[in-house]
């Protein structure tokens, strides 16, 4: 039995003479939750796409529960997905929009009513959609993503439109799955959210994998920062100068210094400041975030 | 190939569209067929475009269902609205990439959606039959029309004969509709090229060149719906004409379609 719930090698997507998705290599394991981060048309949703078989990819291959993905029949009934926003008959209620996919898949529909209740929708089960606000249409897409019970789930920036009650709830619902052996591969512009919630991390750049591998790996090998700032605005130059005459990339940003640099190395910071007569009103070390690391890795903003 | 026909079916009962169609096709069954008898002695004609349809053909074993067999290319017209609205819609609403993950055989989603449509457009038919039929039965007798023939075997053979042509005819106006939604991918460019085509295009053309209307697609299945050219008339189409044009523009229109439909990347 396959160890990954993913694996693609050299998968390419070519659009004329665009490259939508580049030679794209990554495995995403069994049972972990697998954040996918990219910039705005990086190809995550085109990727997403060719592993479901809406697309055809140019090149490479790819694993889905150990079934290729030239056929997508062998391995789409453990699979639930949802890509690039919810999609259902405006004038059916949410009920019978589950009612249909469920029908359509083969599924029982004794399990509609306990999903629509799993994502709060309980009680607006027999509203036709058009009237669902557009997190009440998130909330069913995610539900119709869980109808056939996955073993994988795909989920394109599924807590868009939500509320801060309602991202709480998909990360929970999320873990929960993780827990019980479901793997889920989630891509979202909301990194803060993916930072909590995901093991591993696939991130495109223009189309090609800069990074996979554990999230926790990706965080440990990225620099510290040290952070400082004086009692006046007019002394970040000055430390800006002392860090660099140090051999430390650094720069202004957000009215404070930002160092690259190894925590101890605050110490001398400290006392290269003091010697220069500025009092710090701030020194914190500390390890960059996920959207800081983003950034630096997709040479975004 | 079957979920996807049962789950369409469930789509095709909602209320409004239903209820809506089948409406329509009682109206105009009820219209078409009782124009027949209430204008009989009208000097401006009693069928379409003008036509006459005299005491003495009404009194004939097929007078019984010549409401119905009227009424045929119009049943035609909508079936070609419902089958190109619920295709394309797929499109437009997105839902497509639901379906193909649910369902990745394509032929399958193609097949199911169109057994279903087809039991949707036999409802249709077997109710426009109902209503034709007795609406002939109970104007006829006003209209001083012999009803003798009808209830005998010719009438009975006539009635079938009758059933069939317009379910061929209205799968074939069906089949169209479906093509262009494939095609054209949005409904309202659909139903809008279709209808303006056979209502407008079509006649314009036949107008002009009168030779024209032994090849267009929509002439030759409102041919096939009226059993062809009558007995012993000099102008119309063949029916054994009509079937072979018109199922070839079918055939193919429906071999080009699937195979891009098969074929074509889902990116909406």
């Amino acid at each position: 039995m396959s160890k990954t719930a993913i694996s693609v090698s050299n998968l390419s997507k070519k659009y004329g003479e665009r490259m939508a998705v580049s030679h794209a290599t990554f495995e995403v394991p069994l049972g972990t939750i697998c954040g996918f981060v990219g910039p705005n048309g990086s190809g995550k949703t085109t990727t997403m796409r060719m592993l479901l078989g809406l697309i055809t990819p140019t090149g490479g291959s790819g694993e889905i529960l150990g079934e290729s993905i030239k056929h997508p029949e062998k391995y789409l009934p453990r699979v639930g997905a949802m890509i690039e926003g919810p999609a259902f008959y405006p004038a059916l209620s949410g009920k019978e929009n589950l009612n249909y996919l469920a029908i359509l898949g083969g599924f029982s529909t004794n399990r509609v009513q306990g999903l629509l209740e799993q994502v709060g929708l309980g009680d607006r089960a027999k509203s036709k959609y058009k009237t669902y606000s557009f997190g009440m249409k998130q909330r069913l897409g995610i539900a119709a993503a869980l109808l056939p019970d996955p073993k994988l789930l795909m989920l394109d920036e599924p807590t868009n439109g939500l509320d801060p009650e309602g991202i709480q709830e998909v990360r929970t619902l999320l873990r929960a799955l993780a827990n019980e052996g479901t793997s889920v591969f989630v891509s979202s512009h909301l990194l803060s959210e993916l930072e909590l919630i995901s093991d591993y991390l696939v991130m495109l750049r223009k189309g090609e994998v800069v990074f996979t591998g554990k999230m926790s790996d990706l965080m440990l090998d990225q620099q510290p920062v040290i952070i400082a700032k004086g009692a006046h605005d007019g002394e970040l130059e000055t430390l800006l100068a002392i860090a660099q005459a140090a051999g430390h990339r650094a720069m202004i940003r957000g009215g404070a210094v930002h160092v690259e640099g190894p925590a101890r190395w605050a110490l001398d910071l400290n006392r290269a400041a003091f010697e220069a007569g500025i009092t710090l009103s701030q020194l914190t070390p500390q390890l960059p975030n996920l959207e800081e690391t983003f950034f630096e890795m997709t040479g975004e903003k | 190939m079957w979920n996807v026909a049962f789950s369409e079916l469930r789509k095709l009962r909602r209320p409004t569209l239903f209820f809506g169609t089948m409406g329509a096709v009682v109206f105009f069954s009820a219209l078409f067929s009782s124009l027949l008898f209430l204008l009989i002695d009208s000097p401006d004609g009693n069928s379409d475009r003008g036509r006459v349809v005299g005491r003495d053909v009404l009194g004939l074993a097929t007078g019984g269902v010549q409401g119905f067999s009227s009424v045929g290319g119009f049943l035609g017209i909508i079936a070609l609205c419902v089958f190109a609205a619920q295709t394309a819609q797929e499109y437009t609403y997105g839902t497509l990439r639901n379906i193909l993950v649910r369902q990745p055989g394509r032929m399958r989603v193609l097949a199911g959606k169109f057994i279903a449509m087809k039991l949707f457009a036999l409802v249709m038919i077997i109710l426009s039959g109902i209503i034709s039929v007795t609406a002939s039965i109970l104007l006829a007798p006003r209209a001083k029309v012999s009803t003798d023939l009808w209830f005998g075997a010719d009438g009975r053979h006539a009635l079938l004969t009758t059933f069939i042509n317009i379910i061929i005819s209205v799968i074939g106006f069906g089949t169209i509709g479906m093509v262009l939604g494939l095609l054209l991918r949005s409904p309202i460019s659909a139903i809008s090229f279709g209808v303006l085509w056979l209502l407008i295009v079509e006649n314009l053309l036949i107008a002009v060149k009168n030779s024209l209307q032994d090849w267009m697609p929509g002439a030759q299945l409102a041919a096939i719906a009226s059993g062809g050219k009558p007995r012993g008339m000099t102008t119309g189409i063949e029916y054994s004409h009509a079937l072979l044009v018109g199922g070839i523009y079918v055939a193919v229109g429906a071999v080009v379609a699937s195979f891009l439909f098969v074929r074509r990347d889902v990116s909406n």
